[in-house]
């Protein structure tokens, strides 16, 4: 790297002293912008920390001290009461299914989406080459639009349940996943599709036979870790929207004190799942990659 | 593998049995999937939905995404006539400045709904003339009201004792003893640029340009384009200046919350790399911290901390902050455990310490890495910080799921939704842009 900064940037290669010299320039003028980049970088942090302090409901400082005063008192409260905890876990259990479900579904659902605008997307394995650019653009969207906002949409219009929620996480991991897969596909080796179309195969069938086979482990490796998020998400929707154990923590947190132990029941089951399936789905993908 | 080989029957057992499972499993995996599918729309009760879905809701929502509708109001007893855009008082025309379609003489007042609809307010009544139907003609009584029309009534008229409403694809009209509704639905978005207390509201395009070009001062001790751009930003029906503050938090939520989740990782990052330290057991511990920071997740986190900090965007990027911190760390370490000896080597070789090892063999090496994942991240953070505003009070979120709880200002929602994705395609596109840049220019 440097042998080659020094031949182009110096003059002809018996000069060293000019190259040292033309060197220690460069050197000297690379810092210089790290280190303009470098302030400038800080003094945006600070000012920006400052503008959200400014903005905030309470100061740093002094929410520093509380930051473990709400979390003790709750597992203070659960620890009295931790005889309650293998009841609430049986209890919630339900809801934690549906929460996986939720999940599921709409990283099956989105995964499938996911794989046809990917493939439609991608050069070369496109069925109308000069719509990738469209279905691009598709993707794009659908990754951009939060998933609350499609999610309490779909409330108002299809009533509470799970469905608004699928609806939404499915639309955004079609637009999340369908870009890695694209990303995946455009690797692939194109032999077998040619080969494939040689004996007269249609699109569909040169995509399952040449195409699939090649990119399985990869997204199905993705798509694994999409359901790790999925998961999370379908929490989150839960808590801001209805349904599954996102719910059941929000109404348990607005019981308040007295009902903490429900509070930490339902986290506990929640953190235990999450912990469970990224330990599996890590080990899965693992495999699935080295093969 | 040659002819013999294949031609051994032990072998050809070998290829047709494990083809045999490969095309088992291409049928099994996907029925497996649908029979999935199939318990889980059971289970989510699917078939219940169309009971439950409100469609008449999706209308409402689907035509305010994108029109407005004015209402033409009589207070039936003062003759009092309001004209406001969705009803709203900060959206109400001043009565010497009425809509065109809207004309008054001698008491009688006709609302134009276009394509031959025409509705009259009189004394006493109102007339509405729907083409190719007739008039519908409502009297007040003394004890309620009567209603002439041609017959048998047409499902789009509701007539009840206290309250007559006619629905048509013009418009909706209702008659009650206390006052007579019309309502007149335009595209677009009413008031975007100019409330109607402005004098640009009743300009087009061109003589805006003009205006604000050499036009007569509106206000003498100002521009006419400052008092253009301040009428614009504090439009109080959209509320712009809010809205892009709200957005500029969402955005400094992200960019706080994912940089300094970087700074924070970096040195951790370090210390649980097996080739970077030495001590296990802190390398155990920190590895552990991190899977419990990213098991617990994100929205446990913006809950505990909205407890301690109160609402606002610095709980939200503190949020972000730590959520990130247990994911950085990971990825973090993984790619210091990845790097190149040999740099590390020449640098020891030459007598450095473990900081200047650092710097100058490690450093290098992972940046253009450790910058892209960075990045990423910055990008997915933008969009759940819409999210964390939701639920810690800050930011376009807020906005957001207020404007949606409401239930009627779906041309904010879809406004917010606009500004949302252009801003989250922006930041992908900025991040896409700084990632080539700096790997490049950090390799080359």
């Amino acid at each position: 790297m440097t042998a080659s900064t020094i031949g182009s940037t110096g003059g002809p290669p018996h000069d060293l002293a000019q190259n040292q010299h033309a060197y220690l320039e460069l050197v000297r003028r690379r810092r210089l912008y790290g280190g303009v980049l470098l302030i400038l970088f800080v003094a945006l942090m600070m000012s920006g920390f400052q503008m959200a302090q400014s903005r905030n409901a309470g100061g740093f400082i002094d929410g520093l001290p509380m930051v473990l005063a709400f979390p003790t008192e709750v597992i203070s409260e659960a620890w009295e009461k931790r005889a309650n905890l293998p009841g609430i876990f049986v209890a919630h259990i339900p809801s934690l299914i549906e929460t996986l479900n939720i999940a599921a579904v709409s990283t099956i659902l989105g995964g499938i989406a996911a794989m046809l605008l990917a493939l439609l997307s991608t050069r070369g394995l496109s069925p109308w080459p000069r719509l990738t650019g469209v279905f691009r653009r598709i993707m794009d969207v659908c990754r951009a639009i939060p998933e609350i906002v499609i999610a309490l949409i779909l409330i108002y219009i299809l009533g509470g349940g799970p469905v608004p929620a699928v609806i939404a996480i499915s639309l955004h991991t079609a637009g999340a996943l369908g870009k890695l897969f694209s990303e995946v596909a455009e690797n692939a080796d194109l032999k077998p599709v040619e080969g494939l179309t040689s004996v007269g195969a249609g699109w569909g069938q040169r995509m399952w036979f040449g195409v699939l086979p090649q990119v399985a482990p990869n997204w199905i490796s993705y798509g694994l870790l999409r359901f790790e998020i999925n998961v999370r998400a379908s929490a989150i929707l839960g808590f801001v929207g209805e349904g599954g154990i996102g719910h059941d923590l929000k109404i348990a947190m607005q019981w308040g004190m007295g009902r903490y132990d429900l509070v930490v029941g339902i986290f506990l089951l929640l953190f235990l799942t999450i912990v469970i399936i990224d330990t599996i789905s890590d080990r899965v993908r693992e495999r699935l990659v080295k093969g | 593998m040659t002819m013999t080989e294949l031609s051994t029957p032990t072998l050809a057992r070998h290829v047709l049995k494990t083809h045999g499972r490969r095309r088992l499993m291409s049928f099994a995996v996907p029925l497996a999937i649908l029979a999935y599918l199939v318990y889980a729309a059971i289970s989510f009760d699917v078939a219940g939905l169309a009971s439950r879905a409100k469609m008449d809701n999706a209308r409402v929502l689907l035509s305010d995404f994108w029109q407005h509708k004015t209402h033409v109001t009589r207070q039936n007893r003062t003759g009092a006539l309001s004209v406001s855009i969705d009803g709203e008082a900060k959206g109400t025309y001043p009565a010497d400045r009425l809509p065109a379609w809207i004309t008054q003489a001698g008491g009688v007042t006709t609302v134009d709904l276009g394509d031959g609809h025409l509705v009259t307010y009189d004394q006493g009544g109102a007339r509405y003339v729907v083409p190719d139907y007739g008039t519908i003609d409502i009297r007040q009584t003394g004890d309620g009201l009567a209603l002439q029309a041609p017959q048998p009534l047409p499902d789009w008229i509701n007539a009840s004792e206290g309250r007559i409403s006619v629905t048509t694809e013009a418009g909706r009209f209702a008659y009650t003893r206390s006052k007579v509704e019309t309502f007149k639905y335009e595209p677009g978005w009413a008031l975007f640029f100019f409330t109607l207390d402005s004098p640009f509201h009743y300009m087009s395009w061109p003589e805006i340009a003009a205006s604000a070009l050499w036009g007569e001062r509106v206000d003498p001790t100002r521009p006419n384009i400052a008092v253009m751009a301040d009428q614009f930003w504090n439009n109080a029906m959209w509320r712009h200046g809010d809205v892009i503050w709200a957005l500029f938090e969402t955005v400094l939520m992200a960019f706080l919350g994912t940089f300094g989740a970087a700074i924070v990782a970096l040195p951790l990052g370090f210390m649980a790399a097996s080739n970077m330290m030495p001590l296990g057991a802190l390398r155990f511990g920190l590895r552990r911290i991190f899977d419990f920071i990213r098991g617990v997740d994100g929205l446990i986190w913006t809950i505990v901390l909205a407890r301690a900090f109160g609402p606002g965007p610095m709980t939200g990027s503190l949020a972000i902050l730590l959520t990130d911190t247990g994911s950085f760390g990971k990825m973090f370490s993984e790619a210091f455990e990845n790097i190149d000896e040999k740099q590390v080597e020449g640098i020891r070789s030459t007598g450095g310490n473990a900081l200047q090892r650092a710097r100058f063999g490690v450093i290098p090496q992972v940046m253009p890495v450790l910058l892209s994942q960075v990045l990423y991240f910055l990008e997915s953070n933008t969009r759940g910080a819409t999210i964390i505003g939701a639920i810690v009070g800050g930011g376009i979120g807020l906005l957001l799921t207020q404007a949606i709880q409401t239930q009627k200002d779906w041309e904010d929602v879809a406004y917010y939704m606009v500004l949302i994705v252009l801003t989250v395609i922006a930041m992908d596109n900025l991040s896409g842009w700084l990632r080539r840049r700096l790997i490049k220019g950090g390799t080359a």
